[in-house]
């Protein structure tokens, strides 16, 4: 049972690192896949929201972790 | 085998690898160190015949999943997995996490390789084996997905297994030659480049899963990495002043 946790939690590991991220990026396939289902006629745009929102994704994740990051290290240069 | 396709595939495979075979070739030497290259060896290869395994037996079985929903589930998971990648590679080169160091894991790996020597000197064969084992088939792990995800449904799944394979080959060699950890590697770039083209290769197998008819077909993949390059550029830099 032990190694079949084990197994089991490195496969999710390879795709979960960050759950904000690995949420956010499924959040942005969701609704791609529903712009598709809804405006069948209008394939780019759903290429678009895909595109830019997995772009807008990363970034918006890096620079939040930029954040919480600094405001560790002055909260640690403060004590 | 259409270049534009193919060629982003075997490099992307072919970068993935080098970079954990550089980190499984750590533990292996390690092992070798404390016991010797017979363990050492007899666990690589158990574990490199296993990954070969899967990926022989996964690949086929793959193709006879409907290529839309192939293309749509990959491109996902490629997602999911290049971008957790490239979001790493962005933190570590912007000093926000450290950096991965291979003499550091060797030295680490060395020091419970002996302690398990002190408290189980008999069976520390077949540990040491193990250990080799399991670094092999864990960082191996990655390198099959990859091959499986930008090879399958292409029938690129040969081209992509080749350039893991050159890969293995070149830091076993490198391995062989120089017998310690192959600290240079600029291991961050590569998982940079790595994460970028799979990142690029998830957008566009889930846009195609999805019926998007991307504007200069294969092209396209080559367009998504440039733009995925300049964004993870931008954050970065951004990242590197919000530290200063």
């Amino acid at each position: 049972m032990t190694t079949l946790t084990t197994v089991f939690q490195m496969v999710i590991g390879l795709f979960v690192d960050d759950g904000s991220l690995a949420l956010a990026i499924i959040l942005i396939v969701l609704l791609s896949s529903i712009v598709a289902n809804l405006m069948p006629d209008m394939p780019l745009a759903t290429g678009a929201i895909l595109l830019l929102g997995c772009l807008g994704v990363l970034f918006s994740n890096v620079m939040k972790a930029a954040s919480d990051s600094h405001s560790k290290s002055m909260k640690q240069a403060d004590d | 085998m259409i270049w534009t396709t193919s060629a982003p595939a075997i490099t992307a495979a072919f970068l993935s690898s080098l970079v954990e075979a550089v980190e499984a070739l750590t533990i292996v030497l390690a092992v070798a160190t404390v016991r010797g290259w017979r363990p050492a060896a007899t666990g690589a290869f158990a574990g490199l015949a296993l990954l070969v395994l899967m990926v022989f037996a996964l690949g086929p079985l793959l193709d006879r999943i409907p290529l839309r929903l192939l293309q749509f589930v990959i491109g996902v998971l490629l997602l999911l997995f290049g971008m957790r990648w490239l979001r790493k590679a962005i933190l570590r080169a912007a000093g926000i996490i450290a950096l991965h160091d291979e003499a550091v894991a060797f030295a680490a790996e060395t020091e419970e390789l002996r302690d398990q020597a002190r408290r189980h000197d008999v069976r520390l064969d077949w540990l040491a084996g193990l250990a080799s084992f399991k670094a092999v088939v864990l960082e191996g792990l990655e390198v099959v997905f990859i091959v499986i995800a930008v090879g399958a449904g292409r029938g690129l799944i040969g081209a992509a297994s080749l350039g893991a394979f050159v890969a293995c080959l070149v830091v076993v060699a490198l391995g062989l030659v120089i017998h310690r950890p192959l600290a240079r590697v600029p291991e961050n770039t590569l998982k940079f480049a790595v994460g970028v083209m799979l990142s690029a290769f998830g957008i566009f197998w889930t846009g195609e899963g999805l019926g998007v008819p991307w504007p200069g077909e294969d092209v396209a993949i080559t367009a998504f990495a440039a733009l995925f390059l300049m964004v993870a550029l931008a954050a970065v830099a951004l990242s590197r002043r919000a530290r200063a």
